[in-house]
């Protein structure tokens, strides 16, 4: 079947079988390797991307039921060589180590800071209660989306090396 | 030498060396522009999928393949007959057992490998798997650890030529006599079964490998998940044969090891074998039940502990007598002296008279493993052994639980500190660390709180963990794993403009070690973390080692960094003698630079000095071209981390509900190379100790079905259930690492599930509880309070 859907700002417009899972579509057929898979079963967040502004777990999401939708992935976060604040706040409070989750929790991170954009801790601890990082023990990963809320826009950074 | 102060704060000025420096890593994976294996797409590649025995325990009596090689998009179905003809159906493992490949007589733990499929696409690939006909004998399984040894129990390894029973091996240390003499004599002793369960690291990738065989030069590339791929690939040439300067093991960004990444499994295997029948590359990824249910577990210790001390709280000896749980194949991962790994030092930190430890090993129909989810070789269940048993002492004896350990510990004129079982601790200043983190809690005014709270019939505890580890394997005399020694290489090259690259053999999974080893070569000679590339994780472009796992990278790949840059900076100083025409004694070292000695006006930098060396016109008499070394590195001891931990929880009456409420970490990992990260590795620790402490188990029905298959079921810890860490350190150095470091990797996941079971057990004191099981979820915390607390296993 033929799957139309807005991602990261761009048109797309592909031949799918129905049963394919969006992060499978996104990974596989798009090469968007940002988005991880994690579990199978909703429970690990690692394949989280924003549908119409909303976090999503890819992993248990048809790519068919986002035809017509806007998904942003990580990829889409940096814009014209700018990062988002929430990924210079990852990388300034050492909010990840392997960074496989990181993906994901930086999605959930923008969607709260767009509702919420001076969140305490509380209501960060329960946004990204979704998701499951094993290396941060989450506190680095709060004091990054703290970060980022008390600095609207970031740098244009290259790299840090 | 212990010092206290705080950690600098980090300034706008990046450290040339160490200190707070953002990660190398992470503008690539911020972006979501890292490689992991799952990210590899190769020109034709195919997909493999595994199909995994139902039953724990069943004889083969056939396999129909016929409908799934019918599949249109199926490429190869294989059974482990076929991988029998082609003598491949077994591999060994880390453990010098062998484990299958695909099960060929029987299967051994439910979710075993029995075939595999290769397709066109991983949808596919799955769908054949639904295809393939097996027909199972069921064969009464053994599960319960205690009955493995019974006489009736069924015997799991038959495969093992004149193997009659389920025993795997005994294991003895310390000196039993001494130990019985000092218990006999003793005014107090306190006995008390104490389980580890079966946990599992689960890292957020699972494991998976990309495998591609060139037909024409033979030529292996495989990309894989691994924490040690010079060991892998010394292992993959001696089990299939191949040729080890054909194979290239790489292993690209890795979502977490935790030590499940250290093994070889089954997988990998089929994949290679997979590419070199098919002639294209393959790619295997588990799923995650694939990775919970088959790939290494940890722990799986029945411990059963005694405590000898004088009425007065001087703890005069331990004794232990443990069943390990190693599952249907021996596939432990420890050095090959070690069968119990590191579990000797379960004498702790203090200072003893005697110690005892007497363990035996057996075969269950589970799932295969035993050291992962970074446990140090087993001294994760040897300090919650020690810690908790403490508790218990400290229990009887109506003393306070801080007061006890401060009675007791090994004091700082004692180090070097050879313990009864022959650990010789190479420094420690415990008392310092005990202090702080009392300090950091305001223990005194906790337990008033905590006095008036039961007053009230509210239930708050308090629960201290004290903990040395030993990591850093080792030292060559002592050990290896399959024959090969524990030694690690590292390659420094500086290019003439001064920039400069270094090689490692061992593989970050997280830790940051683009970082760190760049900041260690940068403290050495002086050129900026930035201007240093570090390479790792390719076994073609890296010198030999035996990998990240252990808490091992800093202690034996971290010295080599050290010492080989102090090996190019020696020739630097000889090149800088002949460029400022004076001799070699007359220079002196600034970090960066050489200039004589009283006059600093005359100086060359290490940058000069490169293009120096790659340049025209002579260089001294018997100095090479070039500024670059190699050298392997032989740690001559393991280094003893050390650390207290504070625990604070309250528990609701009512519905027994654990809430942690802080938890507080003073380490010592001696000299710090990287704070940020340093903090980083620890909290990530904590949040494990949380989860073992409180949610994680891999249970088993009495089928042999795991119960713990998928994360709906696994539980792991998210940020609801874990607090905002508090951490601290103090800095004792190793004496005898280059830069005075230890590793801090597993320090965190080893010293915290005692802190919160003894937190836990304290809070129900009021309910005359001395011990309870992990994992305390609510259900068992609730079933203690009744008085009908069960073991878990």
């Amino acid at each position: 079947m033929q799957v139309n859907m807005t991602v990261n700002g761009k048109e797309v417009s592909e031949e799918i079988e129905p049963r394919h899972l969006l992060v499978h579509f996104i990974r596989d057929q798009l090469g968007l390797t940002g988005t991880h898979w994690g579990c199978d079963t909703s429970n690990c967040g690692t394949c989280v991307v924003l549908v119409d502004g909303e976090p999503t777990k890819s992993c248990t999401t048809l790519a068919a039921m986002t035809g017509g939708h806007e998904v942003t992935t990580v990829e889409g976060l940096e814009v014209d060589n700018v990062l988002d604040p929430v990924q210079e706040g990852f990388m300034q409070c050492h909010g990840l180590q392997c960074g496989f989750c990181t993906p994901g929790m930086m999605l959930t991170a923008r969607a709260l800071l767009d509702k919420n954009p001076n969140p305490s801790e509380e209501v960060i601890r329960e946004a990204i209660s979704g998701q499951i990082c094993r290396c941060t023990g989450y506190s680095t990963i709060v004091r990054s989306i703290q970060w980022a809320a008390n600095h609207e826009s970031a740098v244009s950074i290259g790299s840090a090396s | 030498m212990t010092t206290t102060e705080p950690a600098p704060e980090e300034t706008e000025e990046r450290p040339i060396g160490f200190g707070n420096l953002l990660r190398k890593e992470d503008p690539r994976l911020i972006r979501g522009m890292g490689n992991f294996v799952d990210d590899i797409q190769l020109p034709g590649m195919l997909h493999l999928a595994i199909l995994r025995s139902p039953m724990a325990h069943a004889k083969i009596n056939s396999i129909d393949k016929s409908a799934a090689e019918a599949h249109p998009k199926v490429v190869a179905v294989i059974t482990g007959e076929d991988l029998a003809a082609q003598g491949l159906a077994w591999m060994p493992t880390l453990s010098n057992d062998v484990q299958a490949v695909l099960a060929t007589d029987k299967v051994r733990f439910q979710h075993q490998e029995v075939a595999f499929v290769v397709a066109e696409d991983r949808y596919s690939a799955r769908d054949a798997l639904e295809l393939i006909e097996v027909d199972y004998e069921w064969v009464d399984p053994v599960i319960d650890v205690r009955k493995a040894m019974d006489a009736d129990s069924p015997v799991i390894r038959d495969d093992l030529e004149g193997k009659a029973d389920n025993h795997i091996f005994d294991w003895e240390t310390g000196d039993e006599a001494a130990t019985q003499a000092v218990f006999d004599s003793a005014d107090v002793v306190v006995k008390e079964e104490i389980i580890y369960p079966r946990v599992h690291p689960a890292p957020m990738e699972t494991c998976g490998c990309v495998a591609d065989v060139e037909r024409v030069s033979g030529q292996l590339t495989l990309w894989s998940t691994t924490q040690a791929p010079h060991a892998h690939r010394t292992v993959y040439a001696l089990v299939a044969g191949l040729p080890e300067h054909k194979i290239r093991v790489i292993a690209p960004d890795i979502g977490g090891g935790f030590g499940n990444k250290v093994p070889i499994y089954p997988g990998y295997v089929c994949a290679i074998v997979a590419s070199l029948v098919i002639g294209k590359p393959v790619k295997w990824m588990e799923d995650r039940t694939e990775n919970l249910v088959s790939t290494g577990f940890a722990r799986d210790y029945v411990m059963e502990g005694e405590i000898a001390a004088t009425k007065e709280g001087k703890i005069l000896a331990i004794r232990t007598n443990v069943l390990a749980d190693h599952g249907a194949f021996n596939g432990v991962a420890a050095p090959t002296k070690y069968p119990a790994g590191f579990f000797g030092v379960f004498t702790g930190s203090y200072d003893l008279e005697a110690a005892y430890c007497k363990m035996q090993a057996v075969y269950t129909n589970k799932a295969p493993g035993g050291v992962a989810y970074a446990c140090s070789f087993r001294i994760t269940e040897a300090v919650y052994l020690v810690e908790r048993i403490v508790d218990c002492l400290a229990y009887e004896l109506g003393m306070d639980s801080a007061e006890l350990r401060l009675k007791n510990f090994i004091q700082p004129d004692q180090f070097p500190y050879e313990s009864k079982t022959g650990w010789v601790y190479d420094s420690g200043d415990y008392e310092p660390a005990m202090r702080k983190a009392m300090e950091m809690a305001g223990y005194d005014e906790l337990r008033r709180e905590q006095a008036e709270k039961r007053e009230k019939g509210e239930l708050m505890g308090i629960g201290i963990s004290f903990f040395t580890e030993a990591v850093g394997a080792g030292p060559r005399k002592d050990m290896d794993i399959l024959g090969l020694g524990m030694a690690d290489g590292c390659e420094l090259r500086i290019h003439p403009t001064g920039k400069a690259v270094v090689r490692l053999s061992v593989k970050t999974q997280g830790q940051g070690h683009e970082t760190t080893f760049a900041q260690i070569v940068a403290e050495e000679i002086g050129i900026p973390p930035e201007d240093i590339e570090v390479i790792h994780g390719d076994t073609d472009n890296t010198p030999f080692g035996l990998g990240t796992y252990g808490s091992r990278s800093t202690p034996v790949s971290g010295a080599a960094a050290a010492l080989v840059t102090r090996k190019v900076r020696d020739k630097a100083q000889i090149i800088a003698s002949g460029m400022l025409e004076v001799s070699v004694a007359d220079l002196e070292w600034n970090k960066g630079s050489f200039s004589v000695k009283g006059d600093p006006s005359k100086s060359v930098t290490i940058q000069d000095i490169a293009m120096k060396a790659h340049g025209a016109g002579d260089l001294p008499d018997g100095i090479e071209g070039g500024l670059e070394a190699q050298i392997c590195y032989n740690p001559e001891n393991l280094t003893y981390p050390f650390g207290a931990y504070i625990c604070v929880v309250d528990i609701d009456p009512g519905t027994a509900v654990v809430k942690v409420r802080r938890f507080i970490a003073v380490d010592d990992c001696g000299t710090q190379i990287n704070p940020m990260i340093i903090e980083g590795q620890v909290h990530g620790g904590l949040a494990d100790g949380v989860g073992m402490a409180m949610m994680e188990m891999i249970a088993f029905d009495e089928d042999g079905n795991c119960l713990g298959g998928s994360l709906m079921d696994y539980l792991i810890p998210t940020a609801l259930e874990t607090p905002d860490w508090e951490t601290g350190h103090t800095v004792t150095p190793s004496p005898h690492h280059p830069i005075g470091a230890k590793g801090i990797g597993e320090s965190a996941t080893v010293g915290s599930p005692p802190a919160v079971v003894n937190a836990i057990v304290d809070a129900l004191k009021p309910y005359g509880i001395r011990h309870a099981d992990m994992p305390l979820t609510p259900s068992r915390v609730w079933e203690t309070m009744q008085g009908n607390h069960t073991p878990p296993i």
